[in-house]
């Protein structure tokens, strides 16, 4: 097999797997979107799904070694309670990116 | 504000977070040696961050098939959680309702979860756009990473945190619009011994045990009444 045609077979064979982990639900729960249970789940699942990425989006931090996480948390102390306060979320999640990125480039914190 | 101009002002932080990750994947890409459109092709028909990269390193190695299509399997299936939340949400038909399942990224879910389209303006086209517009950023991303690799003058380093960042906000406007502890602090006690314990598959072990513990809390209610 030419290294193109492994390349696309990969490709496909990834496309394929990929959309049925996101179709599964979809069709296994088909017609039942309004049991109670299900409902439940819509309202409770997205503050849970959204708290766990913040951690997982954090997962390759090492807080045994330096800088000990000091730059997510300060550019999180940044972007937290000014979302909060004016509840902008491009203001608040531009000045924590801001401030994170010449916190670690500049290496203000190393 | 038309719809479009809506979802790309909630999506603007997704494109500083897919951009530069896109770009890394095609600069790793572009070493494996095969022409710089086969890196946007992935981003286009994989739509997956985190499987592509583990791509590069299948396609390094020259894996099976059968190994590709399990550990692509495996990776992505704490997708299947997402969906169960969105049964309601996505009323779409056809084609429509197909391009939106298919683009259910991490990122994705959270924009369609967290954020509204301005009053009068249709629901489902307003999750294709973002759907649409975050895609493009990834494959934009990727194209960009295998065509000028490591030539890039712009020092992005650190841009990624934009998606923590929006983790963090929509978060915060999740617990705006609830205001209950519960599913917040689930979620933190099982994500952290998830993060102790299975590092790798963190994201699907938390999440099956935070819904376990969400049903578990419904059946107990039900039970005290």
């Amino acid at each position: 097999m030419s290294a193109t045609n492994y390349l696309l077979l990969v490709c496909l064979v990834m496309t394929v797997a990929t959309f049925i982990t996101r179709l599964i639900p979809f069709v296994a729960f088909r017609e039942k979107g309004d049991h109670p249970l299900l409902l439940y789940l819509g309202r409770y699942m997205p503050p849970a799904i959204m708290t766990l990425l913040v951690l997982y989006s954090l997962k390759s931090l090492d807080l045994t070694q330096a800088p000990y996480g000091v730059n997510e948390l300060l550019a999180l102390l940044l972007t937290t309670p000014l979302h909060l306060w004016r509840g902008n979320a491009l203001l608040s999640i531009f000045s924590g990116t801001l401030f994170y990125m010449a916190a670690i480039q500049l290496g203000w914190f190393v | 504000m038309s719809t479009l101009a809506a979802a790309f002002r909630a999506s603007v932080p997704v494109l500083f977070g897919y951009v530069p990750l896109g770009m890394a994947f095609g600069i790793l890409f572009q070493d494996l040696g095969y022409a710089w459109y086969y890196a946007p092709l992935m981003g286009l028909t994989v739509y997956a961050g985190a499987a592509q990269f583990m791509a590069v390193g299948l396609l390094a190695a020259q894996a099976s098939l059968v190994e590709v299509a399990i550990s692509t399997f495996i990776l992505n299936s704490r997708h299947m959680f997402f969906g169960v939340s969105l049964l309601g949400r996505y009323r779409a038909r056809g084609l429509k309702k197909l391009y939106l399942i298919f683009g259910l990224t991490d990122e994705t879910y959270s924009l369609i979860t967290s954020t509204h389209p301005p009053d009068g303006h249709d629901e489902q086209n307003y999750y294709l756009a973002l759907t649409a517009l975050n895609q493009g950023y990834w494959v934009a991303g990727c194209a960009l990473g295998a065509l000028f690799g490591a030539g890039v003058e712009f020092d992005t380093r650190g841009m990624d945190f934009a998606l923590t960042a929006l983790f963090m906000v929509l978060m915060l406007e999740q617990w705006k619009k609830l205001r209950e502890p519960y599913p917040f602090a689930i979620a933190l006690l099982c994500g952290l011994a998830a993060l102790w314990l299975f590092r790798e598959q963190m994201l699907l072990v938390s999440i099956g045990l935070s819904i376990a513990l969400l049903l578990l809390r419904t059946r107990t209610r039900q039970v005290a009444s």
